[in-house]
């Protein structure tokens, strides 16, 4: 254990050392979130009856996500992983004491947690005290609170553990570069990365809903606004679990079918 | 001790010929060839010996290594180090083995080179005693102290090699692999490598393994050679076996390549 522990320590302090890029972030995400939540408040006015959440929780939703980012974006891969798989780099890797799917997604966690890290607080700062209709709302009680933090740490392992996924088969590929183009904006859009999920049609939202996409930032950024409750939220945070040990299961198991058959690439 | 028994190894390549037309005929039927990178070959290496694998360029050298430090899989035969077999038993092999790409790092790029060994030391599990101990004799033998708060890539290649060096020996391996480690560096850094490297197996009879296209580093370090062409042994002896009187060894092993057509 304490081998990943490592490569998380020096993935992580390395993650800390680009402060210019953590900068150019946070103001990027700013102008995102304005972005979304100026669209939000057009469709809210539009038509507030058939508006599916409380265009408060939308709010926290907006904020919360351009926060913590780092956590659920898909286009933010560690893409060294990829290079090291492309370029053949994996072979030093091979030659640890080490599980190989342990240590890239300890990695692949490092990575994400730094850049949240970096990103979070003044973001969440300035959005608890920005005029309304754009402040970001307290939790909906401190129950709501207690299991969006659950939610959240499940969401980060679902993640994680589904892109862990997709380096694995790239192993079996010889460029990355498409199944990251098909991931990414899969994720992206059935994760509730463009827009929150309730606002997808609701037979669309039935199946969409069971799926790992739906396991990551969906739930915490819900519960915190109040947006799921009671046994829906249990649901949920049940589904998250069962998607981790499955995506891990799977994720971990095709890894030591591809140890075996690397061809490793670049002599 | 290191013994190969008739190892096989094949790689599928695609292949198609230049242009435009026949770009597109691959996109529907693609032509395989089989490279054979090691047919039958059986060696023994014994502790604390230090031998020199050569070959000209995609010999099987590589392919050779990979097998014994349990990256790769071979088609055929049996690998057996220290009585394990390196690619069943990956993670216990290479906790006893040291491994050094010259065309590659293990180093972080972006942090300085004692994070990595830090990393290192907890990824071995090597006790801080001995962790402090091997650090301290590879500083001085490598001449490190400057080096190791610098990141990584602001380091040029020759002080770059000596760290990765450094890095494969810290959890004091019994054997190690070196692939190619002076490719690139200036005649200094040179001789400053096969210094250590030979200091190394004396002082702690590390058995080492080194492959490279360059004939002093085999003069200066080891007594065996073993000349690989086309996946095949050719040779296996002494540096003396390999001259012929009064030809420089570089001379000698271009005439072998010629003479081997490999």
């Amino acid at each position: 254990m304490k081998k990943y522990l490592s490569f998380f320590r020096v993935r992580f302090l390395m993650g800390l050392q680009y402060r210019v890029a953590a900068l150019a972030g946070i103001a990027t995400q700013f102008a995102w979130g304005f972005l979304e939540i100026m669209a939000l408040k057009a469709f809210y006015e539009t038509d507030a009856s058939v508006y599916p959440m409380t265009f408060q929780a939308t709010v926290s939703y907006v904020w919360l996500q351009q926060a913590f980012l780092a956590f659920f974006a898909s286009w933010m891969v560690d893409t060294e992983l990829f290079d090291m798989i492309l370029n053949g780099n994996i072979a030093y890797e091979l030659c640890r004491p080490v599980r190989i799917y342990s240590l890239m997604a300890s990695r692949n966690l490092a990575n994400r947690v730094s850049r949240a890290v970096l990103r979070c607080l003044p973001i969440l700062v300035v959005a608890f005290f920005l005029p309304q209709p754009y402040r970001m709302g307290a939790p909906q009680g401190i129950v709501h609170f207690l299991f969006f933090l659950v939610a959240m740490v499940l969401g980060l392992f679902v993640s994680v553990a589904f892109f862990m996924f997709v380096y694995v088969l790239a192993f079996y590929t010889i460029s990355p570069q498409g199944l990251r183009i098909v991931f990414v904006s899969l994720v992206e859009y059935l994760s509730g990365g463009v827009i929150p999920l309730p606002f997808f049609p609701e037979k669309v939202l039935r199946v969409v809903e069971l799926l790992p996409f739906a396991a990551m930032q969906n739930v915490p950024l819900r519960i915190y606004g109040g947006d799921m409750e009671g046994a829906e939220m249990l649901r949920a945070l049940g589904l998250q679990l069962f998607w981790l040990v499955a995506l891990v299961a799977i994720g971990s198991a095709l890894c030591r079918k591809a140890e075996r058959r690397v061809a490793l690439q670049g002599g | 001790m290191i013994t190969m028994q008739d190892v096989c190894k094949s790689y599928k390549v695609a292949k198609r010929n230049a242009g435009f037309g026949e770009a597109c005929k691959a996109l529907f039927r693609r032509e395989y060839e089989t490279i054979h990178a090691l047919r039958n070959v059986s060696f023994t290496i014994n502790d604390g010996e230090m031998v020199g694998y050569i070959g000209p360029n995609g010999a099987g050298k590589s392919s050779t290594i990979k097998i014994l430090s349990g990256i790769l899989t071979p088609d055929s035969g049996t690998v057996l180090v220290d009585g394990r077999v390196p690619y069943k038993d990956r993670i216990r092999h290479v906790a006893q083995i040291g491994v050094v790409f010259g065309q590659r790092s293990q180093l972080w790029w972006d942090v300085p080179v004692i994070d990595s060994f830090e990393l290192l030391k907890d990824v071995y599990s090597i006790p801080q005693k001995q962790y402090d101990n091997n650090l301290e004799e590879l500083t001085s033998l490598l001449n490190l102290s400057e080096l190791l708060r610098t990141p990584a890539r602001q380091l040029s290649l020759g002080q770059r090699m000596r760290c990765e060096i450094a890095g494969s020996l810290l959890h004091s391996p019994k054997i190690l692999f070196l692939d190619e480690p002076t490719i690139g560096l200036d005649a200094v850094s040179k001789l400053a490598v096969r210094d250590f490297i030979k200091k190394q197996n004396e002082l702690h009879g590390t058995t080492v393994i080194l492959t490279t296209h360059d004939m002093q580093d085999i003069e200066a370090l080891s007594k065996r050679i073993i000349l690989i062409g086309k996946g095949e042994i050719l040779l296996d002896g002494t540096p003396e076996d390999l001259k012929k009187g009064g030809q420089s060894i570089d001379e000698t092993v271009a005439e072998l390549y010629r003479a081997y057509d490999i």
